[in-house]
């Protein structure tokens, strides 16, 4: 490493960074790094160990950032996540130790966590939904909740005394506030963690990848509400019925991610993308269901001087004309599987792309390989800048290190 | 076929679900055999599996295509008395499972359904499969096709171990092995052994039938 100032390499990583974002030609093309329990095996360690133990994690991610340099990183919170799931008794994922090995990942539990019949009171009243129903049923600790009586509606004394304050002394709320005390001192313990972890990052010159995290309308409630049947089935059943409830949500998709990017500062907005891609609904449905919430998104996003980093899973080729339709130079479009060279010629005066070495060459491949694919995607994606070198979802939890070692030495030998 | 037969095989196929449930319950009513009505069904089936494979529908009418075909299974099922119809002949037995480590079941469930109205026999054996309980359900089932299913890259060394087991274990003559799930390429063909790779399911549902001698 050279021994030029955290503030001088934060300044130069962060305008390179914003150079490609901005389709500005960049002294040599950007590389973000983006891993999760990729770590545990960096550093020899269990997954469980990464998700338990917040100094493993952030000593791990900090020796991997400054032996591998990249333009930016990605926060460790995802991997310390521990005993955060186990004070809320989370239900929606297993995770090392909790349903898969020790040396596994989290895996999401795809359910229905919301019946059909229930978008209704979902649309009518989301944070009633919320407090009685959906977080009851998606975490232990939140399960007295179901009791919590129905706020509106009542005024005057009703709210001093009466039955709606007599509810509040149930047992089952009462231990519902005592778990989520215990739930809540762990997540501020994390927070702080992370916090100062960045700053400490900061001060070395590494900025963070990103602020604020949001999903797509549909996305989520496909992912997190309706699981995998269920929405594949509303878009045919009652796309109105879902159409009115993105609409409803989208308003509180952007305040949130809005509100976390100016809470910590950072204008860069993650959005993974599932449901999106070719092959999961017709073209029509994609542009008249799925799209019109999410470019909408994008735009509130974009007004607010935020970033978009979409990560579009899969592959999106029948989407790039449809999506390239938001302003020039404000986003990130990341692409898993989709020919990034063909997205240069569709989108290259729109969006910087990022990716997308393959999962599977970084994990079974040899650096040599490695190195001539980064080399491909340098001169014929990086050419003229709009571009971020990355894995085709980040780092894989199992690819040798010097894979990894030569995916981010590659912007040094073949910049353009 | 009737009027209202053509009718009922139109409604599935078009996705009419209200409508082809109310057919295929005046049909049941009015006495046609229960099996006719199932049979039906698969030649909607038939039209639905063509039609995705052509790009006309994708995963939601797929989904949609099999919930309304259950819902007329549970109302035929319980009228079919001794029937001299004996079930179709299948094309081939197919047996599918997550390997272990990857408790994904989304795509496998899918690649299953399209086997199944396909005319497969299929057997899928769940997430998380260990290696032995493979090697114990190929020598209990017999089939001619195994479809190994993983989403995440740790699915990568889980079909390598899986394949290399089968084989040690003397098991893979004859024995055609697919793979599939998010991250699976050429490249991960190529490391686990395996002899191909499908990127959706009606890859799988072709590479099944070249391979059964039900197939063409």
């Amino acid at each position: 490493m050279s021994d030029i100032t955290g503030e001088t390499r934060y300044t130069e990583k962060s305008k390179r960074i914003m150079d490609a974002v901005e389709l500005r030609p960049t002294d040599r093309v950007p590389t973000s790094f983006f891993a999760t329990f990729w770590l545990a095996k960096y550093g020899g360690v269990s997954c469980r160990d990464l998700f338990y133990d917040y100094n493993t994690s952030c000593n791990l991610m900090r020796k991997a950032v400054i032996e591998l340099d990249p333009d930016s990183y990605i926060s460790p919170f995802l991997t310390m996540l521990g005993p955060s799931l186990d004070a809320t008794g989370y239900k929606q994922l297993q995770w090392p130790g909790h349903g898969v090995s020790d040396n596994h990942s989290f895996q999401f539990l795809d359910k229905e966590y919301m019946t059909a019949d229930e978008y209704d009171d979902f649309i009518f009243d989301p944070t009633g939904f919320y407090l009685n129903k959906y977080m009851p049923r998606v975490a232990e600790a939140y399960e007295g909740f179901a009791h919590f009586p129905v706020l509106p509606g009542n005024m005057y004394v009703t709210i001093a005394s009466g039955p709606l304050v007599a509810q509040l002394a149930n047992p089952e709320i009462a231990r519902s506030f005592e778990a989520i005390q215990k739930a809540a001192q762990e997540a501020q313990s994390l927070m702080m963690k992370c916090m100062t972890f960045g700053q400490e990052m900061t001060a070395q010159g590494y900025p963070e990848s990103f602020g604020a995290v949001a999903p797509a309308p549909l996305d989520f409630f496909g992912d997190y509400f309706r699981g995998a049947k269920g929405i594949l089935t509303d878009i045919r059943r009652r796309p109105e019925k879902l159409i009115e409830a993105m609409e409803k949500v989208l308003v509180f998709l952007l305040r949130g991610a809005i509100g976390a990017a100016r809470m910590t500062g950072n204008k860069f907005v993650f959005i993974p993308i599932h449901w999106g891609p070719d092959g999961f609904m017709s073209v029509q449905q994609f542009k008249t269901l799925w799209w019109p919430t999410f470019q909408r998104l994008l735009l509130g996003l974009i007004e607010n001087d935020l970033i978009p980093v979409v990560l579009w899973e899969a592959n999106c080729t029948s989407r790039l004309e449809i999506i390239g339709d938001i302003p020039a130079g404000k986003a990130v479009y990341w692409f898993e599987h989709t020919d990034l060279v063909k997205a240069k010629e569709v989108l290259g005066k729109t969006v910087c792309l990022r990716g997308n070495v393959p999962a599977s060459l970084l994990t079974t491949g040899t650096p040599e390989q490695v190195d001539a694919e980064c080399r491909r995607l340098i001169e014929k994606v990086g050419k003229d800048g709009g571009f971020i070198l990355d894995g085709s979802i980040g780092i894989p939890d199992e690819a040798p290190v010097e894979n990894v070692r030569a995916m981010f030495q590659s912007v040094h030998k073949y910049s353009v | 076929m009737d009027e209202n037969e053509k009718r009922l095989i139109d409604l599935v196929a078009d996705m009419e679900e209200d409508d082809a449930l109310a057919l295929a319950k005046e049909l049941l009513d009015c006495g046609v055999d229960p099996l006719q009505v199932l049979a039906l069904c698969r030649e909607a089936m038939d039209i639905v599996g063509k039609r995705f494979e052509e790009g006309e529908y994708f995963l939601p009418e797929l989904i949609l295509a099999g919930e309304v075909l259950d819902q007329i299974g549970v109302m035929a099922k319980p009228l079919i008395i001794d029937s001299p119809n004996k079930p179709s002949r299948k094309l081939g037995k197919v047996l599918i499972g997550t390997v272990h480590g990857d408790l994904h079941d989304i795509g496998k469930n899918i690649v299953t359904f399209m086997l199944d109205i396909n005319g497969f026999e299929v057997k899928d054996i769940g997430i998380d499969v260990p290696v032995s309980t493979f090697l114990d359900e190929i020598q209990a089932f017999q089939p001619q096709v195994i479809c190994l299913s993983g989403f995440l890259t740790l699915a990568f060394d889980s079909m390598k171990e899986t394949i290399e087991a089968i084989e040690v274990s003397g098991l893979r003559n004859g024995l055609k092995i697919q793979i599939g799930g998010g991250q699976i390429d050429e490249t991960i063909r190529a490391y686990t052994g395996a002899d191909a790779y499908g990127l959706n399911a009606v890859d799988a549902v072709n590479f099944c039938r070249k391979s059964t001698t039900g197939g063409e």
